[in-house]
């Protein structure tokens, strides 16, 4: 799960990170007496959307007075913000951070996420902060700085200093350099991010750290035990499709193709999709029903499938290991039963109880196509889904 | 012989009184699988499946000889339970569970690779020598013994994997899923350094995915330490960037562990790929001494 800029912010403030001074708004109505608390006659106008590469796309522009602010927050609030990393359609911008902005001295990188080839959370620094980090990483490779953190002593002293002096600071801005990099580590530790990415962190005119940025992911696993940070999820950055088969623990990512594809497993879901696309075919989604599926949680599953339009045929395709292939065709059948299913059905079943289930599927009067081969079935469902679409 | 687990070994289960756990041992023990008691916090002294159970792993081991743990506890208790199993000298330990947070995987990591645990999983399918013991949950009956090793990040692809190779006659030595997580308690490189040794296997598959740089440096191993032929598919070609496939560890981070990424350093390793998860059979008949 993403935060936005201002919650990870809130965050920073809540560890003593240093950050700028903002305010949050969400009706146009509020800006006088934002700009008024926050004082100045600048100001820093930032969309809060889930989305890298906002300032490229117009989503953090810099107000030079009161007219121009009000004009910026008019034209950015209610719209939608199209950046490289978001979809065509873009992402709703239903709040705006404002600040005040910051005379910058120097530019730096920092970020902290959980690297898996070392098996460790790591530091990531770079002096040359401020811009796309990744072209920095390609062209630059030596100015990105790593250091991996022992989860069994912690982030150390000597290992911040280490980091400061091949940053190249001063002796006041390592002190506060090492002090920062400490509360980020708890920070992380604590909420159970995945990532920190400030960027950049700057030294101001007045030689202070401060972070003038701030992104932040938490790892979906742990939030049942972050019940403050569930709280503050903003579910309008989120694909209604996905979000609602999350809520009823589905696996969904919704494609762009016309084939349907309802499988157990995140692994045999992606080899499901790429074997239509081999065969010429697009897969429309990869609906993964998990471990723990139930008749009533394939009936769901159908529902979300056909609740989109592009979908005019269905393949499934069950390895039965944890799963039962029987519970998965009683779901089949009640859902026909149920539902209008007005498109063509490919049911592959395979492992645990896989009999049975052809049997309860054979003996009702659902009318479904089994196949007990994959490659076939794939073929069959891209053959019957032809010209449909 | 076989690789982790054979019939000597003698299993315990931490979490039996589970539904998921009681169903599945169940199988086991119809197997053939040495079980030797369970492990459930505050039921000591109860019978389950007609085994002990005790509060600890140190009692379970100590009166049972248990020297292997599979893990069905709830996720929030698996870092305890994984690590105990860990400090009581239990040599294989293997997870089923799905959805241990990351935070707690690295703790756990550093303190079975202190232990000199082998950790298979977390969300895993586990392991399993046919015909001698199975830990895990996969569909026993699809299994055969023979020359092919298997290593997987998915549990149903590993079922596929195995599926094939015994209906091309082949059968399997040990099949290892490793799980999908990010940060899993063994990758490729640890199983693949067991199969070269393990006279039995013949071939290996070894059945990789979208995200992380695990496979790109399972084929830089294989490259310099693998004389036994590999036949490799890697999931998700179609999957979009940015997206969580199901799989925590499963995302596309910018041009970072695409599958064709993966597929290079393969091929550049002399391994044999394949482009569909049906095609593994085909593959094998090639290069099956």
């Amino acid at each position: 799960m993403n935060l936005h800029e201002y919650q990870t912010k809130n965050l920073f403030r809540k560890y003593d990170i240093p950050t700028t001074k903002g305010k949050l708004l969400t009706h146009p109505s509020q800006l006088d007496d934002i700009l008024r608390r926050l004082g100045g006659d600048r100001w820093v106008i930032k969309a809060q959307v889930h989305a890298g590469g906002r300032g490229k796309a117009g989503g953090v522009v810099v107000a030079e007075s009161k007219q121009e602010a009000n004009e910026e927050v008019r034209r950015l609030l209610g719209s939608k913000l199209v950046t490289h990393q978001t979809t065509k359609e873009g992402q709703p911008i239903n709040s705006i951070y404002i600040e005040q902005p910051c005379d910058v001295e120097k530019q730096i990188y920092i970020a902290f996420m959980v690297d898996r080839t070392t098996q460790r959370i790591m530091i990531i620094t770079s002096s040359e902060g401020g811009v796309e980090i990744e072209e920095v990483a390609q062209k630059h490779p030596e100015k990105i700085l790593r250091n991996a953190i022992n989860p069994v002593v912690g982030i150390m002293p000597a290992q911040c200093r280490q980091i400061c002096d091949d940053l190249g600071l001063d002796k006041t801005l390592s002190a506060q350099m090492i002090d920062l990099m400490q509360k980020m580590y708890k920070m992380f530790v604590k909420n159970d991010l995945s990532l920190i990415e400030v960027n950049p962190l700057v030294v101001s005119k007045q030689g202070r750290l401060l972070c003038l940025d701030g992104k932040a992911s938490v790892d979906n696993s742990a939030l049942y035990r972050q019940p403050k940070i569930n709280e503050i999820r903003d579910e309008t950055q989120e694909n209604a499709r996905e979000l609602k088969a999350e809520k009823l623990d589905l696996n969904y990512v919704s494609l762009d193709g016309n084939i349907a594809c309802m499988v157990n497993g995140a692994g045999l879901a992606m080899a499901t999709m790429d074997l239509i696309k081999a065969h010429g075919a697009n897969p429309a989604n990869f609906l993964d029903v998990g471990g723990s599926v139930n008749e009533k949680r394939v009936i769901e599953a159908f529902e979300i499938i056909l609740s989109d339009e592009k979908v005019n045929g269905i393949l499934v395709n069950i390895f039965g290991g944890i799963v039962r292939c029987d519970v998965i065709a009683s779901g089949i059948i009640e859902a026909a039963k149920k539902m209008d299913l007005n498109v063509p059905i490919v049911v592959r079943l395979e492992g645990t109880n896989a009999k049975e289930g052809l049997e309860l599927i054979r003996e009702s009067s659902v009318s479904v196509y089994e196949e007990a081969d994959l490659d076939k079935a794939a073929q069959k469902i891209i053959e019957l889904t032809k010209g449909t679409n | 012989m076989a690789i982790l687990i054979d019939k000597n070994t003698k299993v315990l289960v931490q979490g039996l009184t589970g539904s998921q756990a009681s169903f599945h041992t169940q199988r086991a023990i119809a197997y053939g699988t040495t079980v030797v008691s369970g492990v459930v916090p505050g039921k000591r002294g109860q019978r389950h499946l007609d085994l002990p159970i005790y509060n600890t792993v140190e009692c379970a081991k100590r009166l049972t000889g248990a020297n292997a743990s599979i893990i069905y506890v709830p996720a929030p208790f698996c870092k305890d339970a994984i690590i105990e199993a860990s400090e009581n000298g239990i040599e294989t330990i293997v997870c089923i569970t799905e959805g241990i947070p990351t935070i707690d995987m690295l703790d756990v990591k550093a303190a079975v690779d202190l232990n000199g645990s082998r950790l298979i999983g977390p969300n895993c399918p586990g392991v399993i020598t046919p015909n001698q013991c199975k830990m895990g949950i996969m569909p026993e009956s699809i299994h055969m013994p023979g020359s092919v090793g298997i290593i997987s990040r998915s549990g149903t692809l590993t079922y596929e994997a195995v599926n094939q190779s015994t209906l091309a006659g082949f059968g399997q030595s040990t099949c290892v899923g490793i799980g999908g997580d990010p940060v899993p308690g063994s990758d490729f490189i640890d199983i693949l350094k067991m199969f070269e040794e393990d006279d039995e296997t013949k071939a290996i598959v070894m059945i990789g995915e979208i995200g992380g740089a695990k496979e790109e440096a399972a084929a830089e191993y294989i490259k310099s330490n693998i004389t036994k032929p590999v036949v490799s598919y890697i999931a998700g070609v179609t999957a979009p960037k940015g997206k969580r496939m199901g799989h925590a560890g499963a995302i596309i981070d910018g041009s970072k562990g695409t599958a064709q990424e993966k597929y290079t350093a393969l091929e550049r390793a002399g391994v044999c790929t394949v482009k569909t998860i049906t095609s593994i059979a085909d593959a094998l008949k090639e290069v099956h001494p």
